[in-house]
C-alpha cells in the first residue's frame, strides 16, 4: 500500500492521466506548491531523492522541458543522466529496446522519456521496469506540460472548478491539447478546443468536459484561461491552411479576441512561441499573460511529479 | 482501551511549558532576537504557545515558523509509504537570530537532523537551541534537548502520545503499549 485509499492505488508510471485519480493529480498540484517555495530559497535543493539515477532520455530535440526536468532532478538531489538521441547510438541504428538495455545496466532508477512517436513511453515502461515519466510522446501527450498549465490556472483562481478554458490553435498535432483536455476536465474545468476544421479532430469531442468549435470568438467567450497553441509549421505537409496570414487574421489570441474572455482571463502558451502567428506580442507580453509563469512553475511540476512517482516505493 | 500511564495532565503540561520559557529567558538573557520554529505537527502549537508565555514574560512579540521535514527525511529511500508533505512556513529572516526548534517528543534524534537541515536551507542563524516536551531516550544520532519538559525512560515497545488542544482538544501526555495500539 503506497498511500492513503482515498487517493486510490498509486500508478507506477505518469505516461498520461488515465490511471490518475483527481485526488492525486490535485496532491501533485498541492505539493508543488511546497516545491516552488524551494526554489524561491538561498538553498534551492532538497534531498529527498538522494542516491537515485534519473535518467533524461530525449529522443526528440527539446530545450526547455529537457532543462527543465534535468534541474527539477537535480533540484531534488537525484544524479541526472542525460541521453539525447542525435549524439547516440540510435542515430547509428540502435533500436529503442537495445538502447534501453544500455541505459539499465547504468542502475537508472527512473526514465523521462521524450519520443516523436506516440506510445514510445509506454514501450520504455514495458521493458524498463521502473517508473517512467512521459515527456512529450509523438501527438499523443505531454502530461506535465498539462499539469503545470492546471497549476498556473489554479494559482489564478485558487481551484479549476467551474472555469472555462480556452485551447485555441493547432489541436491536430498538438499533444499539450489533448493532455489538457484529458486533465482540466478531471478538475472540473471545462475545455473548448478550437481552431480551422482541418487543425480539430472530431474525435476529440467525445472526451468528456470537451468542446470543439471553429468559432473563435464563441470559444474564448467567458473564458478564464486562453490558451494559444503552437503552428506546427513542422508537422504539418501542406493543405490544412490557406494561408498564414489567414489563420493569424481568424485565430490569433490577441487583444480584441481576449476582449471577448472573462475580464483579467490568463493567457497561456506552452512555447515556444510563433509571435505575431497564433499569439500577438501584445498578449504574449501583457498583464494578463503567464507564459513566464507557467515556466517557472514547470520546474515545481516536474519536482512534485519526481516525488509523487519516486518516493515511498521500496 | 486505556494508556498504560498518564505521563502529564492538562496542568503539568501548562507548567513544563512555563519552565522551558523561564528557562529560555535565563539562558538567552531574554527573548530579544530570538524565533521559535515548531516542527509539524504538534510542535507548531507547542511553539505558539512558548511565543506567548515568552510575551507575557518579557513583553517581547518573538516570531513563530513551521517547519515541514518531509523532504530531507534520511528514510525516504526506504519508506513503504509516500509522506505527506505539509507547509514550512518561516516568514521571517533567519540571519542574527536565535532559533528554537520545538518539537514534541525527542527520540531517535533523526527528526531533528532532519530539521537542522531544512532550517539551515532556509537561512544562516545565529544559533539553533532545541526545545521538547518529552524526552524519551533511545537516541540513534548525538542530538539532545537544551529545554526538556519531561524525561521519560520508556521501552522501545511503548508509545509516547503527546495529545495538546489544538490538535486533539486535550493537553496530555500518554504512555502506551505498542501491541495495545495495533
Amino acid at each position: 500500500m503506497n498511500a492513503p485509499t482515498s487517493m486510490g492505488a498509486r500508478p507506477p508510471h505518469l505516461l498520461d492521466f488515465q490511471d490518475w485519480t483527481p485526488e492525486r493529480l490535485k496532491a501533485i498540484l498541492d505539493n508543488a506548491d511546497t516545491m516552488l517555495q524551494v526554489l524561491d530559497r538561498p538553498v534551492k535543493k532538497v534531498p529527498a531523492l538522494q542516491g537515485l539515477t534519473v535518467c533524461n532520455a530525449f529522443f526528440e530535440n527539446s530545450t526547455r522541458t529537457r532543462t527543465s526536468f534535468e534541474l527539477a532532478a537535480r533540484r531534488m538531489s537525484a544524479d541526472v543522466l542525460t541521453f539525447a538521441a542525435g549524439a547516440s547510438s540510435v542515430s547509428k541504428g540502435e533500436s529503442l529496446r537495445d538502447t534501453l538495455e544500455v541505459l539499465t545496466s547504468y542502475k537508472v532508477d527512473a526514465y523521462i522519456v521524450r519520443h516523436h512517436a506516440a506510445g514510445a513511453a509506454h514501450l520504455v515502461a514495458r521493458y524498463s521496469g521502473k517508473p517512467v515519466i512521459n515527456a512529450g510522446d509523438g501527438r499523443r501527450a505531454h502530461p506535465t506540460q498539462a499539469l503545470l498549465d492546471a497549476y498556473t490556472i489554479r494559482q489564478e483562481y485558487g481551484s479549476l472548478e467551474g472555469k472555462k478554458v480556452a485551447i485555441l490553435g493547432d489541436v491536430r498535432h498538438s499533444r499539450v491539447a489533448r493532455s489538457n483536455a484529458e486533465l482540466l476536465p478531471k478538475l472540473g474545468a471545462q475545455v473548448v478546443l478550437c481552431g480551422p476544421a482541418t487543425l480539430l479532430p472530431p474525435g476529440l469531442a467525445r472526451m468528456p468536459g470537451v468542446t470543439l468549435t471553429t468559432d473563435p470568438k464563441e470559444a474564448v467567450r467567458g473564458a478564464h484561461a486562453v490558451m494559444a497553441l503552437r503552428l506546427q509549421r513542422e508537422r504539418m505537409s501542406g493543405g490544412f491552411l490557406g494561408s498564414l496570414q489567414e489563420y493569424a487574421d481568424t485565430y490569433q489570441v490577441n487583444d480584441t479576441l481576449l476582449g471577448e474572455a472573462e475580464s483579467g482571463a490568463i493567457v497561456l502558451h506552452p512555447g515556444p512561441m510563433n509571435r505575431d502567428l497564433e499569439i500577438s506580442s501584445d498578449a504574449a507580453d501583457g498583464p494578463q499573460s503567464r507564459i513566464l509563469k507557467q515556466v517557472e512553475n514547470g520546474q515545481a511540476i516536474r519536482m512534485s511529479v519526481l516525488y509523487h512517482l519516486l518516493v515511498g516505493r521500496n | 482501551m486505556t494508556p498504560k500511564a498518564i505521563i502529564l495532565t492538562p496542568d503539568e503540561v501548562r507548567r513544563a511549558l512555563t519552565r522551558i520559557a523561564h528557562e529560555i529567558i535565563e539562558r538567552n538573557k531574554g527573548a530579544e532576537n530570538l524565533a521559535l520554529i515548531g516542527v509539524h505537527t504538534r510542535g507548531i502549537p507547542l511553539a505558539r504557545r512558548l511565543a506567548e508565555k515568552l510575551s507575557a514574560l518579557e513583553g517581547v512579540d518573538v516570531p513563530t515558523g513551521m517547519l515541514d521535514i518531509t523532504l530531507y527525511r534520511d528514510d525516504l529511500s526506504e519508506v513503504a509509504q509516500q509522506p505527506i508533505i505539509r507547509e514550512t512556513q518561516v516568514p521571517f529572516d533567519l540571519r542574527d537570530r536565535r532559533v528554537i526548534l520545538v518539537d514534541d517528543v525527542l527520540y531517535t534524534g533523526r527528526t531533528v537532523r532532519a530539521a537542522l537541515d531544512a532550517l539551515i536551507d532556509l537561512g544562516r542563524p545565529a544559533g539553533i537551541q532545541l526545545a521538547v516536551l518529552v524526552d524519551r531516550g533511545h537516541r540513534e544520532l548525538p542530538i539532545r534537548a537544551d529545554y526538556v519538559g519531561k524525561n521519560l525512560p520508556t521501552a522501545a515497545s511503548e508509545v509516547v502520545k503527546v495529545k495538546l488542544q489544538e490538535t486533539d482538544d486535550v493537553d496530555s501526555v500518554e504512555l502506551w503499549d505498542m501491541e495495545a495500539l495495533r
